[in-house]
């Protein structure tokens, strides 16, 4: 295994992309970070700025205005990284899909911007706090 | 004096919306403020449109993940309004008992991201440990954490069964135990008294014009609740209180909010303790063509939905009014002539929530600019606690022990 | 139906200006006026103790059909002025100079609808995105989606 995907593997800190989302994926991934789920104590964490972060957890369907920023933001991130899709919207679109200012699900994006990016999903509507977890101890076993 | 121009903003490192602000500053005070929104803009009322009008419950409810149960309940208004149809007594009681629940966890949220932006994120773990048994009651009522689904044309679509009445009264003492602590720790300590009173004032005046909304409104000592005004569900049924609070600042706005978490409690005890058996939907076969107007008071303040039918299976036009959408342009107001340090606390004040309204952010980049993240803005919030903390001489315990040992 | 003060203040102030009132029930009030009379009417409800709840446009045959929904918490009632901004390019006057309220409830019409707002003091777009093309207005009723 190349080093710096073992790097990844420990304590990854992670960066939370919100595109354009119903706010209810975001407060799921809050919410594993306090005292019920509690993960920081396996030393996941979350950073303020794409640069110090292993992993995105994006939530949402993106939308139009919301593209052009997510590219710069992914360009920031250091790589590698694993990008999380979490919940249905980041998924498929599910319900927006026929939306005018909808561009698509996360794996579409992702497939102009990088595509050899390493890409989790984890669905839900909104995804639960424990499949959140179970998808990174997931993502991170299969690196 | 030089103005800076400081972005507020670009993905938000905690607050789980990301938004963007521009903030003119002369040396440490905003004189200007410029907000862009559209990040958040999915088209959901041309989306509902193309729905019917038993679907659109599930697209309104996906507005936003925390009003959840808000939007459909004021969209139900509007139809029923439209329909003229009375629901079920139980039905009734049973929408409001959700839209409580919902307050509750809404407001349990929001102080603990306030307590965050403070640097108490003591608040911030406490707070949310509360709000955990409020999910796991919706878990058990509807089936999920978030959106409900409970809200039907007609009624609601699932009945709360009686065995289950037990745990929603335990679940309220503990809830109602964990404000308890909030409200004294809000009242006694004079940190957070420094940081929060006299800071961001919205005046009634202002609070008018703007037209805001929620407890902000009711921050500055105006009496306006939708609950009250123009009951629906089981509000005129049972006794309750409006929670205002004078001054406007950010301390008044927590005051109402914790107070209407208590209240909130009262409201659901009320509500099981008089529900009866009995239907829980009215039949509704077709909507005819005319118009409707509903509203519902959501945490953050009234929600709007206006549906207008020609009599097919599907809405004309349906138009969505959130409450932030009136009270994200009070920052106006409420953010010049004030430290860049607070600004960040001033904005959150208000619970903004893009969802509803629109979301931003976005990296702005310039030679002249000096930039600051959200991060940042966080950061000199909690300095400045810090600072305080020690002007006022309270210095955490493992300080205080750090420093005595120092001294020796 | 208990009456309402200020609808009946609106009644004796605009007089025969009103086109139609439809009292819906004793909660929903909807008053039909010409474009110019808007901003008395507007003035009158405020007075009366009303709130600008939000304005919704609606696209049809004529025009967009501009709908303001006045909340009046004593009266506990709700008068919508509806009137009517006529096609082909639909323009309204603006009440944001004087009612902040109003601000962002007209540029979210101007963009989702077109409807100009005329002295509007910030007629920036405020919903779409910066990409998206001048005089596209999603709501409109033969918006067929974008060119991909």
């Amino acid at each position: 295994m190349k080093p710096s995907l073992w790097g990844l593997k420990k304590s990854p800190w992670v960066y939370h992309v919100a595109l354009s989302p119903c706010n209810n994926c975001d407060i799921e991934i809050l919410d594993v970070l306090t005292p019920k789920f509690d993960v920081e104590r396996f030393g996941i964490k979350l950073v303020g700025s794409p640069r110090h972060a292993d992993a995105l957890l994006v939530t949402g369907a993106i939308n139009r205005h919301v593209l052009p920023r997510f590219k710069e933001l992914y360009e920031q991130t250091a790589k590698p990284c694993v990008v999380f899709a979490i919940g249905s919207c980041a998924l498929s679109s599910t319900m927006f899909r026929d939306s005018y200012n909808i561009v698509g699900p996360l794996e579409e994006v992702m497939k102009e911007i990088d595509p050899n990016a390493i890409i989790a999903y984890v669905p839900g509507c909104p995804a639960k706090p424990e499949a959140i977890i179970a998808g990174v101890v997931k993502a991170l076993n299969a690196l | 004096m030089k103005t800076v121009v400081v972005p507020l903003g670009p993905f938000h490192p905690l607050l789980e919306e990301a938004e963007y602000f521009k903030l003119f500053v002369e040396g440490e005070t905003v004189v200007d403020m410029d907000l862009k929104v559209g990040y958040m803009h999915r088209g959901i009322e041309k989306l509902c449109e193309s729905k019917t009008f038993d679907q659109v419950p599930f697209v309104v409810e996906r507005i936003c993940g925390i009003c959840s149960t808000s939007h459909p309940l004021a969209y139900v208004n509007a139809v029923e309004d439209l329909l003229g149809v009375e629901i079920p007594e139980r039905a009734k009681y049973i929408r409001t008992i959700i839209a409580e629940l919902e307050r509750i966890h809404s407001h349990l949220l929001w102080m603990g991201l306030a307590g965050h932006f403070i640097g108490y994120d003591t608040v911030f773990m406490w707070a949310w440990r509360y709000r955990e048994p409020v999910l796991d009651l919706f878990e058990l009522i509807s089936g999920n954490r978030n959106h409900y689904a409970m809200m039907n044309v007609g009624g609601v679509r699932r009945d709360i069964k009686e065995d289950d009445y037990g745990q929603i009264l335990s679940t309220l003492d503990e809830v109602r135990g964990g404000t308890e602590l909030f409200i004294g720790a809000v009242m006694d300590d004079p940190v957070i008294h420094a940081r929060t009173k006299g800071i961001g004032v919205l005046t009634p005046e202002d609070a008018r014009a703007y037209g805001t909304l929620g407890p902000t409104v009711r921050g500055s000592g105006i009496p306006d609740d939708i609950r009250r005004d123009d009951p629906y569900a089981a509000y005129d049924m049972i006794e309750w209180d409006i929670c205002t609070y004078e001054g406007g600042d950010v301390f008044a706005k927590t005051a109402v909010r914790l107070l209407e978490t208590v209240e909130a409690t009262n409201i659901i005890r009320r509500c099981v303790e008089q529900m009866r058996p009995g239907p829980i939907c009215a039949d509704v076969q077709t909507i005819p063509a005319g118009e409707g107007l509903g509203h519902a008071e959501a945490p953050r303040g009234e929600v709007l939905h206006y549906v207008r039918s020609d009599g097919s299976s599907r809405p004309v036009r349906h138009k969505v009014r959130a409450p932030s959408l009136m009270n994200i342009p009070s920052f106006k107001v409420t953010c010049i002539g004030e430290k860049i340090a607070d600004a960040a606390l001033i904005t959150a004040a208000v619970d903004p929530c893009y969802c509803c309204t629109e979301r931003t952010a976005a990296v702005e980049k310039g030679s002249d600019k000096a930039v600051l993240t959200g991060g940042d803005l966080v950061e000199m919030s909690r300095r400045k606690t810090a600072q305080i903390r020690n002007d006022l001489g309270c210095v955490p315990p493992v300080e205080k022990l750090v420093r005595g040992i120092m001294a020796r | 139906m208990a009456e309402s003060k200020t609808l009946e203040g609106l009644r004796q102030k605009l007089g025969e200006k009103i086109r139609d009132i439809e009292e819906k029930n004793e909660r929903r009030t909807y008053v039909k006026l010409f474009e110019a009379d808007l901003p008395d009417a507007a003035r009158l409800l405020l007075d009366g103790g009303g709130r600008l709840a939000i304005i919704t446009g609606i696209d049809t045959r004529n025009g967009i059909e501009l709908l303001y929904h006045f909340f009046l918490a004593e009266e506990h009632r709700f008068i919508t002025v509806k009137v009517l901004a006529r096609k082909p390019q639909p323009r309204m006057v603006s009440l944001a100079p004087w009612l902040p309220a109003a601000n962002w409830a007209e540029r979210e019409i101007q963009d989702l609808l077109g409807v100009t707002f005329d002295n509007h003091p910030d007629p920036r777009r405020l919903l779409l995105a910066d990409s998206w093309p001048e005089g596209v207005h999603p709501l409109r009723r033969d918006f067929r989606g974008l060119p991909k």
